[in-house]
């Protein structure tokens, strides 16, 4: 518990609280947290009522099952339908609605659909049934991909011919650069990604501060990490300084995984574009196999339908996801939209911040609404 | 999906490059230590897991700080913990087990 304390420390929150609370002085600024992680812990401990009111906390893109648009999942459970396959995901994806259902809703149509822990548990499953075709739907951003990675190349050194990967991985970049680009929101800087950053490292966010003039720290899951990183946010501001930092250095390097990115590098390769729930088509933002690994690209074995399937008309996730509304804020949050019904994909995942405002913000913003009645 | 898990390596396997068996929450499974390969590890060590993956050297502070904060996010921890406890990514003769090799690594 000793440890744990100094990232809880009442006394220490509140000293950040008050120095925020200082450097902020009476301007309203907003910081994005990109990462689906940092969104869960801010609601999950009412972080956005501990700030002043004048800095104000948006949530990014930053959860991969939640930006994966409805014609993707549309080709996901093509692939599932198909006879003698044995389909596979993480059991985030499963309850992810496409135009016509989940994965969830094909398996109980007859697909056989598994989930899986881990992307070598679906090799497994391959080895041990070779008279059925295994394919492993992968999803997340360079935190994920390489594990994807591995595995590839793993079937391939072992002549697993009959396991294909249906390939969705997206990198971090390209939608900070989308929403720096876009009119809608006017941030004041960014909360970094914690896991994202372990691979990545520190390098690829440069452009944030030296092209689009605002600050990013990189920051850890705990309460302390997010007003940490609020606070040196707001140092930078305060004496006119626009860098990146790092304020989870007890995790993530500055030159991130290596090792991680040069897998990455000798498996995948970008795609001309992708589209993103909510954000559109973003050129060079998600992953395909290399050709080298095409025997093994569920994209080449398989008939894909490849159809653009708009969101539902009520659903405004991607406004959420661009952080130019609360959770809130939408039409159908909480009544037409929960966890156990999702219309959007922000309320299936549990880093995706309908589902974290849902399930633990809101208890935390109506608390706050009385003590402000009171106050 | 994110979440990354602290474990603590119990055994690095013999004659399987990369694989190691690590302890989360009292429970051992075998993950892939492949991604960190540059800095090799030593059982004891605590490392942060995602899908079958060690992603991570953490120290024993941050593994404790990391599975804490997990804890309180309830379900969401759940069933990731119950997801690892249903990997099994080499078949269970090879998972190092006590009866095939007890040199701990």
């Amino acid at each position: 518990m000793r440890f744990v304390d100094e990232y809880r420390d009442p006394v220490a929150s509140r000293a950040l609280v008050r120095r925020i609370t200082e450097l902020a002085g009476d301007r309203h600024l907003k910081f994005m947290e990109i990462c689906g992680g940092h969104t869960h812990t801010i609601y999950r401990h009412g972080i956005e009522h501990l700030l002043p009111e004048n800095v104000e906390l948006v949530h990014g893109p930053g959860c991969p099952v939640c930006v994966i648009p409805m014609g993707r999942v549309d080709d996901a459970i093509a692939v599932a339908r198909t006879p003698g396959v044995v389909f596979t995901t993480f059991g985030d994806m499963m309850r992810v609605p496409g135009g016509d259902g989940s994965l969830l809703d094909a398996k109980a149509r007859g697909a056989d659909v598994r989930f899986v822990y881990s992307p070598l548990d679906a090799l497994r499953i391959a080895e041990e049934t070779p008279d059925r075709q295994v394919v492993f739907l992968a999803v997340g951003f360079e935190t994920t991909a390489p594990s994807t990675a591995v595995t590839l190349l793993q079937a391939q050194a072992r002549g697993v011919e009959n396991f294909s990967v249906l390939c969705n991985h997206v990198t971090i970049v390209p939608p900070i650069k989308a929403i720096l680009e876009s009119p809608d929101l006017r941030l004041d800087g960014f909360i970094g990604p914690g896991h994202v950053s372990t691979v990545v490292g520190q390098r690829p966010y440069r452009f944030v501060p030296e092209r689009y003039g605002k600050p990013l720290v990189t920051a850890g899951f705990e309460p302390l990490d997010i007003l940490e990183a609020v606070a040196m946010l707001l140092t930078q501001l305060a004496e006119g300084r626009c860098e990146v930092e790092n304020q989870y250095r007890r995790v993530v390097r500055e030159e991130g995984n290596p090792r991680a990115l040069a897998l990455l590098a000798e498996v995948f390769e970008l795609r001309p574009h992708f589209e993103w729930r909510g954000l559109g088509f973003i050129s060079q933002s998600a992953l395909r196999l290399r050709p080298e690994l095409a025997a093994f690209d569920a994209e080449a074995r398989y008939e894909l339908p490849g159809v653009r399937v708009a969101d539902p008309k009520a659903c405004q996730c991607g406004e959420v996801l661009k952080g130019v509304i609360k959770p809130w804020e939408c039409k159908v949050f909480g009544t037409a939209c929960t966890p156990e019904t999702p219309i959007g994909t922000c309320m299936v995942s549990s880093e995706g911040a309908c589902a974290a405002y849902y399930n633990f913000g809101r208890l935390h913003r109506s608390a706050a609404v009385v003590l402000s009645r009171r106050g | 999906m994110c979440l990354g898990i602290p474990g603590q390596v119990v055994q690095l396997l013999a004659g399987h490059e990369h694989l190691a068996k690590v302890d989360v929450s009292g429970v051992e499974r075998v993950v892939n230590v492949g991604l960190l390969e540059d800095e090799p590890l030593a059982v004891g060590d605590w490392v942060l897991i995602h899908v079958g993956f060690a992603m991570s050297r953490i120290d024993e502070e941050e593994a404790e700080v990391a599975l804490k904060s997990l804890q309180l996010l309830g379900q969401a921890y759940d069933d990731e913990l119950e997801a690892f406890w249903s990997t099994r990514i080499v078949k269970d003769h090879e998972a190092g087990g006590d009866r095939d090799d007890g040199s701990g690594g």
